[in-house]
């Protein structure tokens, strides 16, 4: 793109860079990362897959112990939540920093409500001693399978809601940028790169939601 | 790569698009929650994830800007789902034929 031959000022360096290619640069490195946590869910995605291969009858029977309807509205929030998180970046590009601050609050606060519900389901699967380290967990009565099933749903969920939290941070870290009138029309590659990583672990749960409450 | 019209770095969408999006996501969640009570036998799994893929470009597409980026954006976005196909479909040319 910047190949003009007499140039010879050396290699590209940050503060040398013009705002267009430093923000398309951010946005690329947000790409890079998030494909590496595509590869990182992919990996748990394989051992379920593996898994359900072996245990086919007893995984459709464990996913009956999931609440289809706690999952269909979880989905639903982080819907709604990508939705603002995108309509932050709209109002960032219209010099809006007071839309940008209530978008992404909007954003976190259904951040925080599915990690509610979340908390929900996974109370219940303790009191249902669905939880490892309870003691019907640990009885020899407890099904090899069912360690295996619950044992996948703890690690992708829980993975999950780890992400679903740092999103919270790094938007909070936004949220407070813009009440500061940082951005602009022409900068707000964090709105832009903020709501990136959310929208992936949006995207994540999308293939969660499914696999674990409603192929039985 | 941009054309000069605005002075924004990125694409500007119009917001009715958004809700357009939504409301197609919200419609489709719904749609895979009713075919799940339908038995299709070993289609139940494929079904589900051809729904999800829906969404999951949807987002991509539109909520993350993807349809307006330039082709070095969409190699770094493909990549890791071209890694992602030959672990999985590695797994189901082995699995099957394993004897336990």
């Amino acid at each position: 793109m910047n190949s003009q031959t007499g140039e010879l000022a050396g290699p590209p360096h940050v503060h040398h860079m013009d705002a267009r290619t430093a923000y398309g640069a951010a946005k690329l490195g947000m790409w890079l990362f998030l494909g590496t946590e595509v590869l990182l869910f992919g990996g748990l995605f394989a051992a379920f897959a593996v898994y359900r291969w072996k245990y086919l009858g007893e995984f459709t029977h464990a996913s009956k112990h999931l609440d289809w309807r706690l999952g269909g509205l979880n989905t639903a929030v982080l819907l709604v939540s990508s939705f603002f998180a995108a309509v932050a970046v709209d109002a960032a590009q219209h010099n809006d920093n007071k839309k940008v601050v209530r978008n992404l609050a909007i954003t976190i606060g259904c951040g925080l409500l599915f990690l509610v519900i979340k908390y929900i389901e996974y109370s219940g699967k303790y009191h249902h001693g669905l939880f490892p380290g309870t003691a019907e967990w640990n009885s020899p009565e407890f099904n090899e399978s069912y360690k295996c099933f619950f044992g996948l749903y703890f690690a992708m969920t829980g993975l999950h809601a780890l992400h679903v939290i740092v999103g919270m941070i790094v938007l909070g870290w936004v949220l407070s940028l813009a009440r500061k009138n940082r951005f602009s029309r022409k900068y707000y590659t964090p709105v832009e790169v903020g709501a990136l990583y959310w929208h992936l672990v949006d995207i994540i749960w999308i293939y969660l939601f499914p696999l674990l409450y409603l192929v039985a | 790569m941009n054309d000069n019209n605005h002075d924004e770095p990125g694409h500007v969408v119009p917001y009715k698009m958004y809700v357009r999006v939504l409301v197609a996501l919200l419609i489709l969640t719904v749609t895979t929650v009713w075919v799940a009570q339908y038995d299709f036998g070993v289609m139940n799994v494929v079904v589900a994830m051809v729904i999800a893929s829906i969404k999951a470009m949807l987002v991509a597409l539109f909520f993350m800007h993807l349809k307006y980026e330039n082709p070095l954006t969409w190699g770094y976005a493909i990549f890791p789902l071209i890694l992602l196909t030959l672990l999985i479909g590695m797994l189901f040319l082995d699995n099957p034929f394993r004897v336990s």
